[in-house]
């Protein structure tokens, strides 16, 4: 089997990504930040959200440091956000994590998150799923908190 | 003259299997070790024959018991080379073991001004108890650098250590660089200071001889699972008059001599730091594990790992796109292997090693302040022990080669 196996996980989608990750910078303007490290390796991930009045993403963009998955997870979950609703937001990091956990989901709930719907080829690498959820995690804590960037 | 030990197909079963459709080749030994037949058979044997609580019970199996578990002790002691068997507290493992020092002899001896010194190199076990202990005590925590070829800098540690320093604790092996550490000289720099030399070896006892009464080190901790014995049990030596003079740790079941309604007194050492029911099984495994070590001869393991590093580091450091860390030169090396692919994640790579059947680890190692010195995230480590073989180097060298490979071009063809 040996690496060819590899190919099912990193799909060109996924190391397009990686190689050239979406949204990955800094806001100038943030309404919700927060910083989350993957204790098992030290990566970590600044996300910086722009939520408006009426409750939409209107902004998103992320920096750290990190491995191909959890690059591309982040550049993949912030190109799926942008423009939706706080709450559709919080429902597709919740679809995301039952996704790569294995449990069931619809079709409609799968095609929301876009290419992110890809990385449930992670579920066969059970030592990486903490690198793919790690974007998501963020997007949740982001968003449930109030915590606004202190300048 | 007693011939030494061969190493048999059966010792290791676990070894014996496909992992990913490939042979597995373990390479994670810094992290654990795997457990010969003749430790497994130990434990089966306590649980199936002698399982009773030690110390305390008047009936047969209790003292088969407490003969099992006091004669692991001192065979530990014999390994080490402690000079009697109070020395030789039986704890959880080395983190277990520092926290104990730190919690006792740190927490009477430290004062607010004090230093303590350890290295860049620490694992987060012999850093963060000293660490807090210089929080709660408003002492100083000192580091020695490295040298530019990532050894222990001795001279830094010459100007690091003061009459001020009450505590010096250094790694013998580090469980990244792959160095072995003089903590002979370490511990003379400390006492010509008026302080103690707290040794870690977690990474040195599976691997090399150690005489902890030639090193001359104060306190030594180290683990049963990096030397093939279970989980969940360590040792603490110490020196003697150190021990008798520091408080117990915990408190409760077996550590007493006499319990009052509003004052108790402690028994002897080195029971004093084992409250409660300990790990008897675990060590009597200990011994097991270290009669299957004597009989293999420590020689025997450190120049068997010698010969692997001696085929591999060369080749890795000659290997494009590789950063071999730590000395690149294999006599000054241990097992331990450390270092990055360029543009490639070690979690990627760790993953990429898997699938070929080889297991190493990648991450931080916990060693976040030397990855902050080595300018890494993260690395990945292969770390060997006296099972592997110069094929499973091999092996690693082509998965090595492949994880590039397909890296580079996006994906591999099916073989």
């Amino acid at each position: 089997m040996g690496l060819s196996q590899l190919n099912s996980l990193y799909r060109e989608v996924i190391l397009d990504h990686s190689d050239h990750p979406h949204n990955k910078h800094a806001l100038s303007a943030v309404t919700n930040t927060i910083t989350l490290k993957n204790p098992t390796c030290g990566d970590v991930i600044n996300l910086d959200v722009q939520v408006d009045d009426a409750g939409m993403i209107t902004d998103i963009g992320f920096t750290g440091e990190g491995c191909t998955i959890s690059q591309s997870s982040a550049s993949m979950m912030t190109d799926a956000v942008k423009g939706k609703s706080r709450e559709q937001a919080l429902a597709m990091a919740k679809t995301f994590s039952d996704m790569v956990m294995g449990k069931s989901h619809s079709q409609a709930d799968l095609d929301q998150l876009e290419d992110a719907a890809i990385l449930s080829s992670i579920m066969q690498f059970p030592a990486r799923i903490k690198c793919a959820t790690l974007a998501w995690w963020a997007l949740q804590r982001a968003l449930l908190s109030d915590a606004k960037k202190e300048e | 003259m007693i011939k030494s030990r061969e190493i048999s197909a059966t010792d290791f079963s676990i070894l014996q299997q496909r992992v990913n459709d490939e042979p597995l080749v373990y390479l994670d030994n810094a992290a654990t070790a795997q457990k010969p037949q003749a430790v497994i058979d130990a434990l089966t044997h306590f649980y199936q024959h002698d399982n009773a609580n030690v110390h305390r019970g008047v009936h047969t199996l209790a003292e088969r018991a407490t003969a099992a578990y006091e004669q692991a002790r001192e065979k530990v002691q014999h390994f080490i080379h402690a000079p009697e068997m109070e020395t030789v507290i039986f704890t959880k493992g080395t983190t277990d073991g520092l926290n104990l020092v730190a919690s006792t002899y740190g927490e009477q001896q430290v004062h607010a001004g004090d230093e303590i010194v350890i290295s860049i190199m620490e694992h987060h076990s012999n850093l963060i108890p000293w660490q807090q202990l210089a929080i709660r005590k408003h002492a100083t925590l000192k580091y020695i650098g490295l040298t530019a070829d990532g050894e222990l800098d001795l001279a830094d540690a010459a100007r690091q250590i003061t009459p001020r320093t009450k505590i010096v604790a250094v790694t013998h092996a580090s469980n990244v660089l792959g160095v072995v550490n003089p903590l002979k000289q370490l511990a003379q720099l400390a006492h010509q200071n008026g302080a103690v030399l707290v040794g870690d070896g977690a990474q040195a006892v599976p691997h090399m001889k150690v005489d902890v009464q030639d090193l001359d080190v104060d306190f030594y901790a180290f683990s049963g699972h990096k030397m093939m014995a279970p989980t969940g049990i360590g040792v603490l030596y110490g020196k003697k008059a150190l021990l008798a003079a520091m408080s117990p740790y915990q408190f409760g079941g077996e550590m007493i001599d006499f319990v009052h309604q509003q004052s108790s007194t402690w028994t002897q050492l080195p029971w004093k730091f084992e409250a409660g029911t300990q790990n008897i099984a675990g060590s009597i495994g200990l011994g097991a594990a270290v009669d299957y070590l004597t009989a293999y001869g420590m020689d025997r393991v450190h120049e068997r790992e010698a010969a692997l590093v001696a085929n591999l580091l060369p080749r890795l450091v000659a290997m494009p796109g590789v950063t071999v860390f730590g000395p690149h030169d294999p006599a000054k090396h241990t097992g331990v292997i450390t270092f990055n692919l360029d543009g490639l994640h070690p979690h990627d790579v760790a993953t990429a090693l898997d699938m070929e059947g080889v297991a190493v680890r990648a991450g931080h190692h916990c060693a976040q302040p030397l990855m902050a010195a080595l300018h890494q995230v993260a690395t990945v480590r292969a770390s060997f022990y006296l099972y592997n073989t110069q094929a499973d180097v091999e092996r690693l060298l082509t998965a090595i080669q492949e994880t590039k490979e397909f890296f580079n071009h996006g994906s591999v063809s099916a073989k």
